[in-house]
């Protein structure tokens, strides 16, 4: 193996440290391989390999129809299912110019809040975790996180993979009473929310870890398109239920919380906001939400017009985007599928140049990526 | 003769049910602190899972990985245990229940727990392995860092008292508990966060970060050699706060119960408050660990300690 020489002084002779960190690592998020040479303790390169996890996703698309592609969404961004369900059926509906009735809307956004607010806990608990708070603010998250599942086996009978949107609404009608399950929810998550921040935003080791650590410039988030909290965490104010409202995101009000400096405790207190507007916006939706149908006539097989659709929703984890091509048939001819979490990975080898091995886990918690949709 | 080999068998008898007493409690109050129930199988709340855990070690396969250096691999797990054991030769649980009082006590225990962090600097070269090679080094690191404020700590105590004897460390105490005077409560704070980080426990407990070196040091371990790196780690602790009891606290001096119980309840006071930090705070990263040793601590340390000698000259 090639060696490369840092110091060839004759007293202080030293050589450079190749580790690998992953594909089975406690914190690499999933099957992530991390190829880094040290100088010491200081990371000189970082190389990434991914695709442990590569299931064809894309091309299975083209032998499904549109439908029975749905469940396979739920396996990209697996703790954020619902917001995966959601940009696709969009997709799907924008290809056929297909309308959705204004009730199907409100549970969507509920739904997608919801998830988002879960996804989020567990982007704030595995941070911790890599910070190495042994588990405890880990549990917190899981233990709010539950009481999300609950609802959603509630709403449509599974946990994790839910398959609950469809082309044209929903699955099914919210059940009976489950407002008041969420409205209850609603409140006990706020003070939940105080309490991790009690727990870590100004806690002093927590800070020393992650105050200046991976600071991501404006320009950079850019040039390698990171998006969602991410972004927003060095300071640019981009979200698409903002800037580009789908569904009927305009009617809420909320904040779309920014950072300043764009390192990992920016990452991490953006996510926190995000959960107090989350609840924010849920709240509205359930106040608001208009009686009617949830689907419009479902049909069997939909065969959308030959051409091409690209939409883009604001998942947990910045933009998520699919492209579908339809050459009128039942299945789709091409389905591309832009997931955020690739381009939040692409920009860490830049970030872990000249950092610590601890921080390396530190900026990767921070970046919250996913493996399911970066392999896809 | 007799008597001796009795002490050794009832110290040697204490530290495994110590440990596994405290092995079973640190789970429990972990658990307790993350809204779990942990064991609770195995006996009433799980008291003999500890037995059952050690039992398993036992009976695993005792994998030798091929390319580590055999001789210095096998003796680390002892070089780690051992020392840890010795030092209980002279902490006082009672006015006479000491194995030996020796007049250096003090001084003998920190000489001997100092040659612990031999046997993890030749578990993490010994292993090679590259998590466990950095655990080493870290390891190493730190605990000679942390030994000079730990120490300095403890000067400041033996200055009060004028003597390293232990016992006569816990008479000088016999109207005010060395905690209440002035300087020694810097004392104390030194000594405590030194000694958290002494032993490798969170938030100092970089050597084996679970997240960023996987085990650290014996991640190459297994069965009943992994179980004697976790022994010396829980004796370990025993061991910071017992003579923080003793340093600190009155040692085995109390009102109304037997004095051995007095020094129990202390030490696993101290074990209790080192529990609860560990499950609440993250991890500082070396650098950090290292800057608050030399650039913090060592400081307080020596200004405390020429504190001390002008309240005494004065």
């Amino acid at each position: 193996m090639e060696v490369n020489v840092i110091s060839n002084d004759r007293d202080l002779y030293s050589e450079e440290f190749s580790i690998n960190m992953g594909p089975q690592h406690p914190s690499t998020h999933g099957v992530l391989y991390l190829d880094l040479r040290l100088n010491g303790e200081t990371v000189i390169d970082c190389v990434t390999h991914i695709g442990y996890l590569h299931r064809s996703m894309e091309k299975i698309a083209e032998n499904r129809t549109y439908t029975q592609f749905i469940p396979f969404t739920d396996r990209l961004d697996y703790v954020a299912s619902m917001n995966n369900n959601l940009c696709y059926v969009l997709a799907v509906e924008k290809l056929m110019n297909m309308e959705v009735s204004d009730r199907a809307k409100y549970i969507r956004v509920i739904i997608a809040e919801l998830n988002r607010v879960a996804s989020h806990l567990i982007a704030i608990g595995t941070f911790a975790q890599d910070l190495g708070a042994f588990a405890t603010p880990l549990f917190y998250c899981f233990r709010e996180r539950e009481k999300i599942i609950e609802i959603f086996d509630e709403i449509c009978g599974n946990r994790l993979t839910y398959n609950y949107m469809r082309i044209g609404g929903v699955q099914s009608d919210l059940p009976k009473g489950i407002d008041e399950r969420i409205k209850y929810f609603i409140k006990y998550m706020r003070s939940k929310v105080d309490d991790y921040e009690a727990l870590l935003t100004n806690n002093i080791i927590f800070l020393a870890r992650a105050k200046n650590i991976g600071i991501l410039s404006k320009d950079a988030a850019v040039s390698y398109s990171i998006t969602g909290p991410n972004l927003r965490a060095s300071g640019i104010k981009w979200d698409l239920r903002k800037d580009e409202p789908y569904l009927v995101y305009d009617k809420f009000k909320f904040d779309v919380p920014t950072g300043e400096n764009g390192d990992a405790w920016d990452r991490y207190k953006v996510r926190i906001e995000e959960l107090r507007q989350s609840l924010n916006i849920v709240e509205q939706a359930i106040a608001g939400i208009p009686e009617g149908p949830v689907t419009v006539k479902p049909g069997r097989i939909y065969k959308p017009p030959a051409g091409e659709a690209y939409l883009r929703t604001e998942n947990p984890r910045g933009e998520l985007g699919f492209y579908i091509v339809s050459d009128g048939s039942a299945c789709p001819y091409r389905l591309k599928i832009r997931a955020p979490s690739f381009s939040n990975l692409a920009v860490l080898s830049e970030l872990v140049k000249g950092v610590k091995v601890a921080d390396v886990v530190s900026i990767l918690g921070s970046l919250d990526i996913l493996m399911g949709e970066i392999d896809r | 003769m007799l008597t001796m080999m009795i002490t050794g068998a009832v110290v040697l008898g204490f530290i495994s049910f110590s440990s596994m007493f405290l092995i079973w409690w640190e789970r429990k109050v972990s658990a307790h602190i993350q809204t779990r129930f942990g064991p609770m199988r195995v006996g009433w709340h799980g008291v003999l899972q500890p037995i059952a855990d050690a039992v398993k070690l036992l009976l695993k396969e005792d994998i030798v990985p091929c390319s580590v250096d055999k001789r210095v691999w096998w003796l680390a797990p002892f070089f780690v245990v051992v020392p840890s054991v010795m030092a209980f030769v002279s902490i006082p649980f009672g006015k006479n229940l000491i194995a030996k009082d020796l007049n250096v006590g003090i001084l003998y225990i920190i000489a001997v727990t100092s040659v612990g962090i031999l046997g993890i600097f030749m578990a993490g070269w010994g292993s090679n392995n590259k998590y466990s090679l950095l655990g080493g080094m870290r390891s190493a690191a730190q605990i000679i860092s942390y030994e000079i404020p730990l120490i300095l700590s403890i000067v400041t105590v033996v200055m009060f008292s004028g003597s390293l004897s232990m016992q006569k460390i816990v008479e000088a105490q016999a109207k005010c508990w060395f905690i209440f005077k002035p300087c020694l409560a810097v004392a104390f704070l030194v000594y405590i966060i030194s000694a958290t980080a002494e032993v490798n426990r969170t938030p100092f407990d970089i050597p084996e970060a679970e997240s960023e070196l996987v085990a650290g040091f014996h991640t190459e371990y297994s069965g009943m050699k992994f179980a004697m790196f976790f022994i010396a780690e829980y004796t370990n602790m025993f061991i910071i706060s017992a003579i923080a009891t003793t340093l600190f606290l009155g040692g085995w001096r109390g009102p109304l119960l037997p004095p051995v119980l007095w020094f129990l309840i202390k030490t696993y006071g101290i074990i209790f408050v080192l529990m609860w930090v560990r499950w609440t705070f993250p991890r500082v990263r070396v650098d950090q660990l290292m800057g608050l040793a030399w650039k913090v601590l060592t400081p307080i340390a020596f200004v405390n300690l020429a504190l001390a000698g002008w309240l005494l000259l004065k």
